[in-house]
């Protein structure tokens, strides 16, 4: 088993290292890759010291200050989505289910532009009070979501797209409402509608990185529960698994994982969906690779679709959210055709 | 070893079982037969403790089953369901590793040194090694009923629990499952408790039978106490023959066409 995650683990942070590098390099001043790999390594400790600059000084300007917390903040946002992502797959059996389809994406950007409306999001705890509060409204809509799915004792898959779906038009509609009401913040609140990373400087990344760990460490400590519930919540618990006690937790972790994304760079769609599946195709169904490696590959999507979103048509940024939808609700669509033919092949 | 005394399970205004008294004894392999509707998967979910009681109490050991955490529960019985084990796509040799789960501490070390012996074993008495690799969602339903068996073999359980797992299998399956059953309870000394339809299966491994009717206890004893024509006749409303069978003298059922 070690051996296997040793070797896909090893070619994703090979490639999310080039993607760091590439990345950093991309923008409206063109770096070269040396430069910018001799910078990172300067900053390290220890090796660091046995570097001496040959760069241009300003070009460390924008590496340190402009694009790699940039660049940092993005993977660790495209992680935590993509973490959260499998799991709730993983917990609701159902590889449709994802931060955004269920709702509580958009739970916990309602959260946030509340707080940005009323110009609250440093009152009571300092920086920690927009994640915090997101994981409130997250796990609320989280709780809601379930609630109208449920059928009998079971969730459906249709039912819990469409009450998603349902849930997600009306907070939608809530920060809509917000940012039309607001004059001054407007920017802002469109900021958690549509997802972005720029403007976002050191702290946001400090915040975050505690909050993915925690997160990150717990799901996939839970990885070999998973598996076995993807056997049968009955079988899972003859075979000593604490059903409900493992549901709860990682449904409250993934949305913890989720609302903190959100609070940082807003609503991004479809990484939780995409991420986690295209690791399942390739790496199988077991929860002890899918967890780590749809965070290596969360980080890498999600470095990617920002470079396009601030480069393509520079000076101009496409939100984030959009880029991520290009990819991802067709893909999406894709699954829920393909989801339907197997259903068909089932009955015929 | 289990001691069942008054138990009851009511799902809103529907009694699905009656004060139950029943003991079972350590090594017995008996069965629980009745019609639909009598009570006996409601039994069967008290007893491997994923359902609580309304009222009674059911002690393994002397314990309340509600005492032990579901580790404990797991280390001591497995249960092998009527539907086997989802289609998943992990192969069979992962499958039955999973059965080693209640024995794992939290860094995913087994307590017991030689699994890999334990899983081989399994494997040959089952004859799965040509599957090993093959994933589950792609083997037959006889297949993978197998292989259900065999994770339950690596859980090392005292206690196993079948929920008429027979029903979805051909006759050569149905005897093939028996006899891997019936072998591994001499071999290990199991105590092993059947939820069967098939009459006629519980006459020929079964030890004692527990008849319910409409979640109430309508007789236990031998198969040959039980299964009278009396019995079998106000139990299932059938009008049946007993015949004994003749290699080995248990008492066999046959319907009587009525027009």
């Amino acid at each position: 088993m070690s051996k296997k995650l040793a070797g896909y683990g090893g070619i994703g942070i090979v490639l999310l290292v080039l993607t760091l590098l590439i990345c950093l390099g991309i923008g409206s001043v063109a770096l070269p890759v040396k430069d910018i790999a001799l910078i990172v390594l300067h900053r390290l400790p220890w090796i660091g010291d046995a570097i001496h600059p040959t760069w241009n000084p300003s070009f460390e300007q924008i590496i340190i200050k402009v694009r790699l917390p940039r660049v940092l903040l993005g993977m660790l946002v495209g992680a935590a989505l993509a973490v959260a992502g499998s799991g709730f797959q993983g917990v609701l059996r159902n590889p449709l289910a994802d931060p955004f389809t269920l709702g509580v994406s958009s739970g916990s950007a309602v959260g946030a532009s509340i707080l940005i409306y009323f110009g609250m999001q440093y009152s009571l705890i300092g920086a920690w009070t927009l994640p915090a509060l997101a994981f409130v409204t997250g796990s609320v809509t989280l709780w809601g979501v379930m609630a109208l799915a449920r059928e009998g004792g079971k969730i459906p898959t249709n039912s819990l797209i469409l009450s998603g779906v349902v849930m997600q038009s009306f907070l939608g509609a809530i920060v809509s409402f917000l940012t039309a009401m607001s004059k001054q913040t407007v920017n802002e609140i469109l900021y958690w509608t549509m997802g972005s990373l720029s403007l976002r400087g050191w702290s946001y990344t400090a915040i975050l990185l505690p909050y993915f760990l925690v997160g990150f460490l717990f799901i996939w400590s839970r990885a070999r529960s998973l598996n076995l519930l993807s056997l049968g919540e009955r079988q899972a618990a003859h075979l000593g698994v604490n059903v409900e006690g493992l549901k709860m937790m990682v449904l409250l972790v993934s949305t913890l994982l989720t609302a903190a994304a959100v609070s940082m760079a807003g609503v991004i769609g479809f990484v939780g969906l995409v991420i986690p599946h295209v690791i399942r195709l390739i790496a199988g169904p077991d929860y002890r690779y899918i967890v780590p490696l749809s965070a290596i590959g969360g980080g890498i999507f999600m470095v990617w679709a920002d470079t396009l979103a601030r480069s393509v048509l520079a000076p101009t940024e496409i939100p984030l959210g959009v880029v991520t939808a290009f990819v991802g609700a067709p893909f999406f669509g894709y699954l829920l055709y393909r989801n339907k033919k197997q259903r068909r092949g089932i009955s015929s | 070893m289990i001691e069942v005394s008054g138990v009851g399970k009511q799902y809103g205004d529907i009694t699905a079982l009656n004060r139950l008294d029943w003991a079972i004894g350590e090594g017995e392999w008996w069965g629980i037969i009745g019609p639909n509707g009598s009570g006996k998967s409601t039994l069967m979910r008290l007893l491997s403790g994923v359902e609580q009681l309304s009222e009674g109490a059911i002690t393994i050991r002397g314990v309340n089953i509600a005492d032990y955490s579901r580790k404990q529960l797991s280390r001591m019985m497995a249960v092998l369901q009527q539907e086997g084990i989802a289609p998943v796509h992990y192969p069979v040799r992962e499958v039955l590793e999973m059965g080693r789960y209640p024995y794992l501490d939290w860094l995913g070390r087994d307590s017991k040194d030689d699994v890999d012996t334990l899983i081989e074993g399994i494997m040959d008495k089952l004859e799965l090694h040509d599957l090993a690799e093959r994933p589950l969602d792609e083997l037959s339903g006889g297949q993978r009923q197998r292989v259900a068996l065999g994770q339950v073999m690596a859980q090392e359980p005292q206690i196993l629990l079948l929920d008429e797992p027979t029903t979805f299998l051909d006759i050569h399956y149905q005897q093939q499952f028996m006899e891997l059953v019936a072998k591994w309870r001499k071999e290990a000394g199991i105590t092993v408790i059947a939820v069967l339809h098939d009459l006629n299966l519980a006459a020929l491994y079964c030890d004692k039978l527990l008849v319910l009717r409409d979640g109430r206890a309508v007789g236990s004893g031998t198969p040959a106490e039980m299964l009278t024509a009396e019995r079998i006749g106000y139990v299932y409303e059938v009008d049946p023959v007993v015949v004994a069978h003749p290699s080995n003298g248990v008492p066999q059922i046959l319907l009587t066409r009525q027009v």
